[in-house]
């Protein structure tokens, strides 16, 4: 159905807020300061920018419709593997808003900070516990910033040592940024491929370790959803040729209370506060990445770090302050304070028993899952799985409804398509990951909907599929043309000139 | 646990349907010796209230800038945050939706970045601008490498007057992959120059200055061309922008910005929200999303994720940068903060922070002891204490007043910076404010 003005009920069509200029209007009240003279030397600007003037109703009328057609945690089920889309606690947001950690500047005096800085230590503290390791870097700002962090940690170790060394190990299944991460830190990056049962072959493994080796990098439960169960055995290994174990903690929420790294004789590993402690992904961050770090890597770890004295708390913010051997810095300040206060108000409420029942559900609702699909979807391993359940494109063959067809169609069924053709490993994989704050009557509902599209699609309604999604406020668009002729900005529409 | 949904029931029927007596042998691929049977020695749950008290008790151990008068600057700024600004940014649709990899349902997220891509161009005065990095200084880091990437050059000339932690992060970052970072003589960028060679990839400029001194980037720009070296112009208060030629005007063929100052609040340092913007033909080495305008099936415009062969998820090792993330919700806030502020209303603001800063100027010149060390400004400036600056700041601040940052606090071990202070004021800033300053440091100096 068409409407006159394109609206269709509650979704209402937006233009830009380029498109709904009015010149001279200001949502904002200032008063226009007396200032003929300036200090701005022969810098002060002269011309005009281009922004356009909306007034505050507009603003806000214009936000809330262009959210309107987000899908979101709060609108329900967000399958996304690897991704870890919980619910996001009010409380977190509530204590992050509080003036007392809102509005403080990070340069303040330290004594004027002191109840940041015990946060700040508290934190690292929830942190090092639930890991097993005593060193914890608060500073990067995301999962990927983590890793870099861990592995120049790593590096600068083993400079101390005096040689760098030359490579870094990669199983085959890693998530992108893990080839990237070591890559900007130098180093090259060797595959390592998966055995039959979706896990790092050992005997591929020990073939490539050497002493150029400087640390394999290993995600452990794996993209695959899956315990890495020689994953001793691997540290072992890596050890006796004096290299480094890095852990991608991107999936420590199935194992939290129940696994510490530590004990797996894990040397450096970085937590996604937003996903295992329920910071919100905003769309797409802010995150914060700390990294944990084992007794020989602490000494190593960057600027800034909080000492406890006693009852008060020193920010280290110079190497000219340390007694540690910090190899840089890696961002401005004192990495997402606000974070961790959201993280910390979670940790605080789920506390070391909530915690470990909440790893517990997140595995059950991914094994329940798997359970009840896998008579149609059966999964590209054995299970159990961890948090989540990787399924291929197996039950699709001979239909020509593709992995991404079956997901644009879950959409218009109301649900957010699980993550697509990631890891690998596996052909035209779907992964899904549920998480411990879904319903079971909610699984079920989305069970339900799973088994009735794949019957559709067995039953050959690949027509359907190909439409799909149709109830959307934008059916599928046009990526190849997007990144063939890149429109990065909205341009001023030339005088004279028609569209 | 009222973050959990499953009842005991559920579980009981979940565990029988996959056919296992409970959730621990579930783990059974984790070797038993690792495996813990009881919760780690940490509290255990507590309520709304109680984690409100604890939190809160950290909270009020603070002194806020709410509270007293605030001169806190050095790459942080303290402004007005409109009320329909920080509303809008919790609404759950942007708050708790993922990366928008699925367009169809994520239209206002991209729509939104592409605003926001946009206003970032228009302010820097550059073609193009990606949808965010983590925070200014490792925008200025992505800048330098991403020089290196274009010029296929791999030294990087920082200006001695950039601030501390950008060099500190650039050099982090350089450390490892080859490149060579050099520094020019703090406080001076006359000479910065003689360091460019036939080497260099580019020469980085922060404007204003850490110092809060601005400058007209024209001759170093021509300078930089005729080298083959780019010009990457760091901005860390981009309020600025709205009083200065834009970087692009001046010659920048990247700008690294810090865009805390419009949207959002301090937060004790982050999270806040890095900008980088460039020339058109610079793009498919820019590291970081970029949201792009295509059509629908039905022909209707609509915003795409794009330019995806640079990232990491496709390119691994190769990529550009190892960057997953932008800073999604902090950009927000601060394309909605412009949007409400517009044309008008951002030069308003920028002229009025530096009429605050130059009243700041003339009160404190009055005050014995001190002395207002710079010719130009925008809303910072440094001023010289008969006294060492960082036990001033420690007096002051014992009396209700954040007098500032000591220079020596982000460059500590050179005594010549021993009393220098820079002090900011912005929008927030009063006349009561500044009195009160300005009698502290007459009573301590």
């Amino acid at each position: 159905m068409s409407t006159f003005t394109g609206n269709e009920g509650l979704l209402i069509e937006e233009p830009l807020i380029f498109e709904q200029d009015s010149p001279g209007v200001s949502a904002v009240d200032l008063p226009e300061p007396d200032n003929s003279e300036t200090k701005l030397g022969d810098a002060a600007r002269t011309k005009n920018i281009g922004l356009p003037g909306l007034s505050e109703p507009q603003v806000v009328r214009h936000y809330l419709r262009i959210s309107q057609k987000n899908y979101c945690i709060d609108s329900g089920l967000y399958p996304l593997g690897s991704c870890t889309m919980k619910y996001n606690p009010r409380l977190n947001e509530k204590m992050a808003r509080r003036s007392g950690l809102a509005d403080i500047h990070p340069l303040q005096p330290e004594s004027t900070v002191q109840g940041a800085l015990q946060l700040m230590s508290v934190c690292a503290e929830w942190l090092s516990v639930l890991t097993g390791m005593p060193g914890v870097v608060l500073s990067p700002a995301a999962g990927a910033h983590g890793e870099l962090t861990g592995l120049m940690t790593i590096r600068a170790a083993l400079n101390d040592r005096g040689n760098p060394r030359e490579k870094v190990l990669v199983p085959e299944s890693a998530h992108g940024t893990n080839p990237a991460s070591a890559h900007m830190c130098g180093y090259k990056v060797e595959t390592i491929p998966a055995n039959e049962r979706g896990r790092i072959d050992l005997g591929s493994l020990l073939e490539r370790l050497n002493p150029s080796v400087a640390a394999i990098m290993v995600t452990n439960p794996n993209t695959c959803g899956l315990f890495e169960d020689d994953i001793v055995k691997i540290a072992d290994a890596v050890h006796e040729v004096g290299g480094f174990v890095y852990c991608d903690g991107a999936n420590f929420n199935a194992i939290v209370g129940r696994v510490r790294p530590g004990d797996l004789k894990i040397d450096s590993m970085h937590l996604n506060l937003h996903k295992t402690f329920s910071t919100p992904h905003g769309g797409g961050g802010p995150g914060s990445g700390p990294v944990v770090l084992s007794k020989a890597l602490a000494p190593y770890a960057p600027l800034p770090y909080v000492v406890r004295n006693g009852e008060t708390f020193k920010l280290i913010e110079h190497s000219l302050h340390s007694d540690q051997k910090p190899y840089g810095r890696m961002k401005g300040f004192h990495g997402q304070f606000g974070v961790f206060v959201r993280a910390l108000s979670y940790m605080m409420s789920m506390g070391a028993d909530g915690l470990r029942q909440a790893s517990g559900d997140a595995v059950l609702n991914a094994n329940y899952l798997m359970a009840r699909l896998q008579d149609i979807l059966p999964p590209s391993f054995e299970g159990p799985c961890m948090h989540e359940v990787l399924i291929d494109d197996h039950f699709l063959r001979g239909t020509d409804v593709t992995t991404l067809d079956f997901a644009k169609a879950l959409i218009d069924e109301g649900f957010h398509p699980m993550t697509m053709y990631f890891p690998l490993v596996v052909q035209g994989a779907l992964l899904m990951e549920p998480t411990e704050t879904e319903s079971k009557s909610t699984l079920d509902q989305y069970i339900a909907t799973v088994r009735y599209l794949a019957g559709q699609a067995k039953a050959g309604r690949s027509e359907e599929f190909k439409k799909a999604p149709r109830l959307t406020p934008r059916r599928r668009l046009d990526e190849t043309m997007a990144a063939r002729n890149p429109i990065l900005r909205w341009q001023p529409p030339i005088q004279g000139v028609g569209k | 646990m009222r973050y959990l949904p499953l009842t005991d029931t559920d579980r009981r029927e979940m565990l029988a349907a996959i056919g296992v007596s409970s959730i621990d042998k579930l783990y059974k691929d984790v070797p038993s010796e690792v495996l813990l049977n009881e919760p780690v020695d940490l509290p255990y749950h507590q309520s709304e209230l109680e984690v409100e008290r604890t939190i809160g008790s950290f909270a009020e151990k603070n002194k806020n800038t709410t509270a007293c008068p605030s001169f806190l600057g050095a790459g942080n700024y303290r402004h007005h945050i409109p009320a329909s600004a920080d509303h809008l940014i919790q609404r759950s649709e942007f708050l708790t939706s993922y990366t928008p990899y699925q367009p169809e349902v994520s239209q206002g997220t991209l729509q939104a970045l592409f605003e926001f891509q946009t206003q970032v161009a228009l302010i820097t005065g550059m073609d193009v601008a990606n949808a965010s990095l983590y925070d200014g200084a490792t925008a200025c880091a992505e800048a330098a490498m991403m020089a290196c990437r274009i010029t296929r050059r791999n030294k990087v000339v920082l200006s001695g007057s950039l601030h501390p932690h950008y060099h500190d992060v650039t050099k982090s970052n350089a450390n490892y992959l080859n490149l060579e970072v050099v520094a020019g003589k703090r406080q001076d960028n006359n000479n910065l120059m003689e360091l460019v060679d036939d080497k260099t990839a580019c020469v980085v400029i922060q404007n204003p200055d850490f110092f809060g001194r601005v400058k007209e980037l024209s001759t170093i720009s021509t300078e930089c061309v005729l080298a083959g070296a780019l010009l990457v112009v760091v901005v860390n208060e981009i309020v600025s922008l709205g009083a200065l030629k834009s970087p692009g005007e001046m010659g920048a063929d990247i700008v690294a910005a810090e865009g805390q100052s419009l949207g959002n609040g301090l937060s004790f340092g982050g999270p806040h929200v890095g900008l980088l913007a460039t020339k058109e033909k610079f793009v498919r080495q820019m590291p970081g999303r970029l949201a792009g305008e295509t059509v629908d099936v039905d022909g209707k415009r609509g915003w795409v994720l794009t330019l995806s062969t640079r990232e990491q998820h496709i390119r691994r090792e190769k990529a550009t940068s190892n960057i997953c993330t932008n800073s999604g919700l902090c950009a927000l806030a601060f394309s909605i903060h412009l949007a409400l502020l517009g044309e008008v209303g951002f030069m308003r603001l920028a002229r009025l922070n530096h009429t605050k800063a130059m009243i700041l100027a003339e009160h404190l010149s009055g005050v014995d002891g001190v002395k207002v060390i710079n010719d130009t400004f925008f809303n910072e400036f440094t001023i010289q204490l008969s006294k060492c600056a960082a036990q001033v700041v420690e007096t002051l601040a014992d009396r209700n007043i954040l007098a500032g940052v000591p220079v020596s606090r982000l460059i500590p071990g050179d005594n010549s910076l021993t009393n220098q202070l820079l002090v900011t004021a912005t929008e927030m800033t009063t006349e009561g404010d500044i009195a009160r300053l300005c009698k502290g440091l007459s009573e301590v100096l």
